[in-house]
């Protein structure tokens, strides 16, 4: 194992190197950094690289080793979805509204990295302001597939994704409103947590939908997951919507037995609509679970028609709100030549935003204009409390859910683009869990047609341990998360 | 409900957004597509349904009064598109509220 | 027609708290531009607000001194529209659950009657920043300095029929938030501020008009005005065969008129819906009992109780209320001396009030100590000095002489209270006035006040005027 290249090892693997000084993080975050130069060309998983900022914070990192006060992440390189305000550096949020926004301060998500020694190699690529499954709708372009560069990562955290897959760097963070995490997780191949709503504070990451955004870390295992959640997670003064729930280690329940454990199917999950192949498939990572003596029973969540209407409803009104504040006033892109205050308003907005962030925008101004609040939006409040009611009802029975991320596997560049809605749906089986602010997560568990498939676990609220400890336990006996794109190995 | 050209228009001015008059049709199609596929939540009866604004149903917790920020107003300025003597400039305000 | 006036206030006070309702910016007024405006305040991207709860507890303290319910659950909203003071696109406030509900304010008109009027809710939300106008290459400025100052919004029921009302309404909602300490009410800086509801209607009729919406008008006297303003207006409106507009005015303080806001008018579709980035505030009966027992006394119980207890008018009663450091100052005053409050108020309000005014000092930092004044009243109370003379005694001690007793002997301003002293004067003056007495007792009466003021100079104003009455109707008539 520790003859592996770098780039295909576990963070645990990494951070042992690292203090059995093996290497040094100067060593590890310039390897990272050279693949970034010779790979990412193809990938286009980052916006910004920095260089040198990480090479100065793995030198910092050294020090630490050295003086043996490193934590277990100390001098670990990451990619972090340049959606975290990072202080000094361009956080563009994938628009080209913030493509000359330098943030002045940081996100308490991106503090933490700091205090734990981690070294940011730079802000990957993402749809704008989150808004897409694919990352085509970033001002830089798309992301692309490290397992077949014709087709997209997913999104919105695509570049997150392709990063990790594409050996760009051993861990990145990726934001979930809608499936953000878990979709292209599945399209690439790698393991995407969406903890809880208000696990990871959400100060200083850009709001997309303020009742649904939550981050989470991308990376190979779910142990690495485990690992990073430890760092980053908690109640953060901050946020008002953080939770105060006590932090477990998540590390140390991942080797526990899931003998006895009861994983609920929700059939609305399991219908025609998915692909057969891509039945079969998840069929046998249940078996395999099931090998692992988890019990497995049906369920049902009858509202799930109702997901995508009522996400679409909410997240966009919240989005109109939310993105009120790039206006070309005092930060972020203006229009030349404003005539007057509304020219000024109207053009910076109209010519900073594309066209999948308008549309939103409008469809969410619209829902909540005067005499139609209670026709969709309310009515949308009180359809998610039937959502979340059934994962409760459910999870009355089962421990967990299973289920697929996704109802396809990575789509072509270009397939979707001129139907917003057939790529909204890609989202169908993740944006329940967003509703009822549940943890979820997606695990490799096969290939379709030489495409990475991904599993779907979902949890209750706050226990992240359990879904870290089955994905775990998965990956003792499958070797899917071990696979890398035969061009970046 | 389908979305008109006048109703685009209205929408992306209440939004402040400029939308070239050549994807107005567009934009009106797709948008009232997207309606039509949320309408489905007036399916459901949910007379007797608290509605829910946040998925854990918590409640607001509150910050002494302290005064803990500093000021930063010369690092804020370096992202503003026009500026002068600390404040923020935009085109001619004629009538305001104070 | 007759018509009757109908006018309902919006009252923004500025709660005074030392950081801002969402973030931990100081609210200090009059600091350079934009160095009081932090990240939060300004909409930076990925900020989160969280609420200051003194902000909540200022709420509460208001909303038990009207006798209002304080919402166990309220919520905050979005309220979205653009402008370049509003730096997110939407301000924080509340809308379906205000955190107090309905309560009433009782206010005293100068007709001596009292007027209960009813307080539709208050709620939290944040301030606006500001726009400058003062050329800037020929653009406005904006300075977020206020953006995010914590306000409580009062909006009162339609219940007010006059400019005089609501200016008693809010003369009274005034003296309210600063005896409660929520807001320092000064009106120059912006921190009581009131928009003012004005419709008509022909006198009888129970729907009522159209209303106006007047921003801004932040003096009492120029409430005054841009009601009576807008009153005519409306009234030559409708008897022009017009019809009023629903729209927002703007009072000009230098025409003394009041003017449309169209700017203003066409986002008036606010899209509120609860900001997602809050959670409902909940407030707890122990909360609410914890803060009752802090309540000082309230201005409308005061009021009651200086008439009961002192036997004070009203207009005495409200006089002494509004002004709290010197119904303080009052009351210590009445502790000290024999004199009746009467007295003692006749004495604050006036002489006192006066000089203060005209030095422009406040009753805390009086030359004058309670203890002074209260012998001052003594002395004219047990017929030492008139109190006329006692105006002469008053002007020393506010040069700073300290002992009132000391000034009468040194001045030798004691009463003469001596009958045959005074017969002796009063001789003295007939004597030297046979015309004028021939008159008087011919029947002019009116010169009665010429020997009163002969005898008066004669004693240089020393001797006591009940005795010089009653002797000179005497020896007058004999």
């Amino acid at each position: 194992m520790s003859q592996s290249p770098l780039h295909q090892q576990t963070l645990s693997q990494l951070a042992s190197g690292l203090h059995k000084k093996s290497f040094s993080s100067v060593e590890l975050t310039s390897h990272f950094l050279d693949r970034i130069k010779q790979y990412d060309n193809q990938l286009n998983s980052y916006i910004t690289v920095c260089d040198k900022t990480a090479l100065a914070q793995a030198k910092a990192a050294d020090e630490r080793l050295a003086q043996g006060n490193a934590g277990p992440l100390t001098g670990i390189p990451i990619g972090q979805k340049d959606i975290f305000c990072t202080q000094g550096i361009k956080t563009s949020c994938g628009s080209k509204m913030l493509d000359n926004f330098i943030a002045p301060y940081s996100a308490t998500l991106i503090e933490k990295c700091d205090t734990a020694g981690m070294v940011m190699l730079g802000k990957l690529n993402m749809d704008e302001f989150a808004m897409g499954s694919s990352t085509e709708n970033s001002f830089y372009g798309p992301s692309k597939n490290p397992w077949d560069e014709n087709t997209v990562p997913g999104g919105s955290s695509g570049g997150s994704a392709a990063a990790v897959a594409g050996g760009l760097c051993p861990i990145a963070t990726g934001t979930d409103t809608g499936g953000s995490i878990r979709q292209p997780a599945s399209f690439c191949g790698i393991t995407g947590l969406k903890p809880t709503y208000g696990r990871i504070s959400r100060y200083g990451m850009i709001a997309f939908a303020s009742s649904f955004d939550q981050a989470g870390p991308m990376t190979r295992t779910a142990e690495d997951a485990a690992l990073f959640l430890n760092a980053v997670a908690g109640f953060d003064p901050k946020d008002s919507t953080s939770c105060e729930e006590p932090v477990p280690d998540y590390t140390q329940t991942l080797n526990d037995s899931i003998e006895g454990l009861t994983l609920g199917l929700p059939k609305e999950y399991f219908t025609d609509d998915l692909d057969s192949s891509i039945a079969t498939t998840l069929n046998d990572a249940i078996e395999a679970l099931k090998k692992l003596g988890a019990k497995v029973k049906e369920v049902s969540l009858p509202h799930t028609d109702y997901a995508v209407p009522t996400y679409y409803i909410l997240a966009l009104a919240e989005c109109s709100s939310n993105l009120s504040r790039y206006d070309g006033v005092r930060f972020g892109y203006r229009c030349e030549n404003p005539k007057n205050l509304t020219d000024l308003y109207e053009r910076s907005r109209g010519e900073g935003f594309a066209d999948e962030v308008k549309r939103r925008i409008m469809l969410g101004t619209y829902t909540l204009s005067a005499g139609y609040y209670d026709a969709y939006y309310l009515k949308a409040q009180k359809v998610r409390r039937l959502i979340a009611q059934d994962f409760h009802k459910a999870f009355a029975d089962v421990d967990m859910l299973v289920c697929p991320t996704s109802p396809t596997t990575a789509f072509g560049l270009g397939e979707k683009t001129s139907d917003p809605i057939s790529m909204y749906l890609s989202d169908i089986y993740t944006i329940a869990v967003n509703l009822a602010g549940l943890p979820g997560m997606s695990i490799p568990a096969g290939f379709v047609n030489e495409k990475p498939i991904g599993l779907q676990l979902i949890g209750q609220h706050f226990q992240e341990s359990k879904l870290l400890n089955v994905g775990h336990q998965f990956q003792t006996v499958t070797d899917w998360h071990s696979n890398m794109p035969a061009n970046y190995r | 409900m389908s979305i008109k050209l006048e109703d685009v228009v209205k929408i992306a001015h209440l939004a402040r957004l400029s939308l070239p008059e050549s994807t107005l049709e567009q934009y009106a199609g797709q948008l009232s597509n997207i309606l039509a596929m949320v309408e489905k939540v007036n399916e459901l009866d949910t007379e007797q349904v608290e509605p829910l604004a946040n998925p854990l149903d918590n409640i607001q917790r509150l910050r002494k009064d302290e005064v803990t920020e500093t000021d930063q107003h010369n690092a804020f300025m370096q992202n503003a598109p026009a500026s002068e003597a600390g404040v923020f400039l935009v085109p001619k305000v004629i009538e305001t509220i104070e | 027609m007759e018509w009757e006036t109908v006018i309902g206030l919006e009252v923004h006070a500025q709660l005074a708290t030392c950081s801002k309702i969402f973030s931990g910016a100081a609210t200090a007024y009059g600091a350079m531009p934009n160095t009081q405006a932090c990240a939060i305040d300004l909409g930076m991207p990925g900020v989160l607000p969280v609420l200051n709860e003194e902000t909540v507890n200022m709420a509460i303290k208001f909303g038990l001194s009207v006798g209002a319910e304080v919402a166990e659950k309220s919520v905050f909203a979005r309220k979205n529209y653009f402008y370049p003071d509003l730096p997110k696109g939407y301000q924080i406030s509340q809308f379906e659950l205000p955190v107090v509900k309905a309560g009433t304010l009782t206010i005293y008109l100068d007709d001596g009657t009292e007027k209960i009027v009813g307080i539709t809710r208050a709620h939290l939300e944040e301030d606006a920043g500001k726009s400058l106008h003062e050329d800037f290459q020929g653009m406005t400025g904006i300075d977020l300095n206020r953006a995010g100052t914590p306000l409580l919004e009062i909006v009162s029921e339609p219940d007010l029929r006059s400019a005089k009302e609501a200016v008693a309404y809010l003369k009274n909602l005034h003296t309210l938030v600063r005896y409660l300490g929520i807001c320092d009410g000064n009106m120059q800086e912006g921190s009581f501020r009131c928009d003012a509801n004005v419709s008509i209607r022909p006198k009888g009729e129970q729907t009522l008009g159209t209303r106006t919406e007047t921003k801004n008008v932040n003096s009492f006297r120029f409430v005054e005005k841009a009601i009576n303003y807008e009153v005519s207006r409306q009234i030559a409106v409708l008897e022009g065969g017009g019809k009023v507009v629903q729209e927002t005015r703007l009072f000009d303080a230098v025409k003394n008129e009041t003017r449309s806001m169209r700017s203003k008018e066409e986002a008036n579709d606010y899209r509120y819906f609860p900001d997602p980035d809050l959670l409902p505030l909940v407030i707890s009966q122990a909360q609410i009992d914890a803060i009752r027992e802090t309540l000082p006394e309230l201005p409308q119980d005061k009021q009651k109780r200086f008439k009961e207890q002192y036997g004070l008018s009203d207009y005495d009663a409200n006089n002494l209320v509004n002004n709290a450091p010197l119904g303080g100052y009052f009351e210590a005053v009445v502790k000290q001396t024999a004199a009746s409050p009467k007295l003692a108020t006749n004495w604050i309000m006036g002489e006192l009030s006066a000089a203060l005014n005209k030095a422009d000092i406040t009753v805390e930092n009086s030359p004058i100590s309670t203890e002074q004044l209260a012998t001052l009243l003594d002395r004219i109370q047990d017929d030492t000095i008139s109190g006329k003379i006692a105006k002469t005694v008053f002007e020393c001690l506010w040069e700073g002489m300290l002992d009132v007793d000391g000034i009468i002997e040194e001045k030798g301003l004691k009463q003469v209270t001596d009958t045959g002293a005074i017969e002796a004067i009063i001789d003295d003056v007939m004597a030297n006035s046979p015309e004028q007495l021939a008159q008087y007792r011919d029947g002019k009466d009116k010169l009665f006040g010429y020997f009163v003021g002969q005898v008066m100079k004669a004693t240089q104003g020393k001797a006591n005027p009940g005795q010089v009455n009653n002797l000179l109707k005497k020896k007058l008539c004999s």
